[in-house]
């Protein structure tokens, strides 16, 4: 098996897990009411342990311990999607965001519940129930907030136009594509980005949202090579501030 | 403006005299009593209350405040001004008086009883 492109997958996965979950925890204290600020920061959790486990696959395949792999690198070594560095900005965005990538998400292990890497599949069976939830989390909240008043709506509409392109950008290739793909380990990015068009237009179109006009696709790419905004590297310093003052400390 | 440990407080630079919006109606939502289910045919034990527009948000709150920290099977959730409720005032019909104490149901001690007869069968 072409360990290389596995460890790839494993990372780019892995970062946009860390990333989105530190992001969606900076929510934690200040979200609009006290039980969605709960299940929010419940969920930026799962996330975090979802990398987690994801950063130990990688660390069984050579890579440094799950710690040192999060909280040491710099920003031009993290692989995630530009989409999920984004400041949260108002909940609004936050929460098309979580739509948008969680959907993608679940799709994206549903695929690789039958990989032939047989360790990232089983991670992928193991969390099918948390990803769930998240999902219903989003899709409840899109639909309510999109056809609830005239307000909402709109602000819902310029979140997903503004989100739009970015979110393109996860589907972003990699190099190793097609050796995945005949090895059975993962369909591809191209496939992932069919299915979550199929399965994302239905939500928005039940929410009253319109996907922007297919000419005015233009996706982010570049955070799977290590390209960023400049949004990162604040955040990366601030999520592996309390781990560098004393790497070697037992939690 | 606020300047804060936390550093995302001092990124939101909030006033230091930042009066603070009275609540509205519509800021708070309706509550919704919660009912979790441990395993599939236990009955279903009220759990407490959360806020909510509607059930399917109701649901999806009650999930994470009551069904994350124990095993689940299932959770209900009911507005709560659907429930019919007793006044307390009302109380004293709950009242027994001494002589129908027989109607109590700690009366009888049947726990007792299995244990004597478990106790003589095994011997």
């Amino acid at each position: 098996m072409n360990t290389t492109a596995i460890k790839e997958l494993l990372y780019k996965m892995a970062d946009d897990l860390l990333i989105i979950g530190h992001r969606n925890s900076e929510w934690t204290g200040l979200g609009p009411i006290l039980e969605e600020d709960i299940a929010f920061s419940s969920m930026a959790q799962d996330k975090i342990g979802q990398s987690q486990a994801l950063f130990q696959l990688l660390h069984e395949l050579g890579e440094q311990e799950p710690d040192i792999v999060a909280f040491t690198r710099n920003a031009k070594q993290f692989h995630n999607a530009q989409f999920v560095e984004l400041p949260n900005g108002d909940y609004d965005f936050s929460l098309m965001r979580h739509f948008l990538y969680d959907v993608a998400d679940q799709l994206r292990f549903e695929m690789l519940a039958n990989s032939s890497y047989e360790p990232l599949a089983k991670v992928a069976r193991k969390i099918k129930g948390e990803l769930k939830y998240h999902v219903f989390h989003a899709n409840t909240w899109i639909v309510k907030l999109g056809s609830a008043n005239e307000e909402s709506k709109a602000r819902m509409q310029t979140a997903l136009n503004d989100a739009w392109n970015y979110a393109l950008g996860l589907f972003e290739e990699g190099d190793f594509e097609n050796d995945l793909k005949n090895e059975g380990v993962f369909a591809g990015e191209v496939a992932l980005k069919q299915l979550w068009l199929e399965t994302i237009t239905p939500t928005l179109t039940k929410a009253t949202l319109t996907i922007p006009h297919v000419n005015t696709w233009e996706p982010k790419l570049g955070g799977r090579q290590g390209i960023h905004t400049e949004h990162l590297e604040p955040l990366v310093e601030e999520m592996s501030e309390v781990f560098r003052v004393d790497p070697s400390a037992e939690w | 403006m606020i300047k804060s440990l936390d550093p995302r407080l001092t990124r939101e630079n909030i006033e230091e005299n930042n009066l603070i919006a009275p609540l509205t109606p519509m800021d708070n939502w309706e509550t919704y009593e919660v009912f979790h289910q441990k395993k599939r045919g236990d009955q279903h034990m009220h759990v407490g209350i959360v806020h909510a527009p509607n059930p399917e948000m109701a649901l999806l709150f009650g999930k994470e405040q009551y069904g994350r920290r124990s095993i689940t099977a299932n959770i209900w959730v009911v507005k709560t001004a659907n429930v019919f409720a007793s006044e307390y005032d009302d109380a004293d019909m709950f009242e027994t008086t001494p002589e129908k104490q027989y109607r109590e149901a700690g009366g009888y001690k049947v726990m007792d009883k299995i244990n004597k007869y478990k106790k003589a069968n095994k011997a």
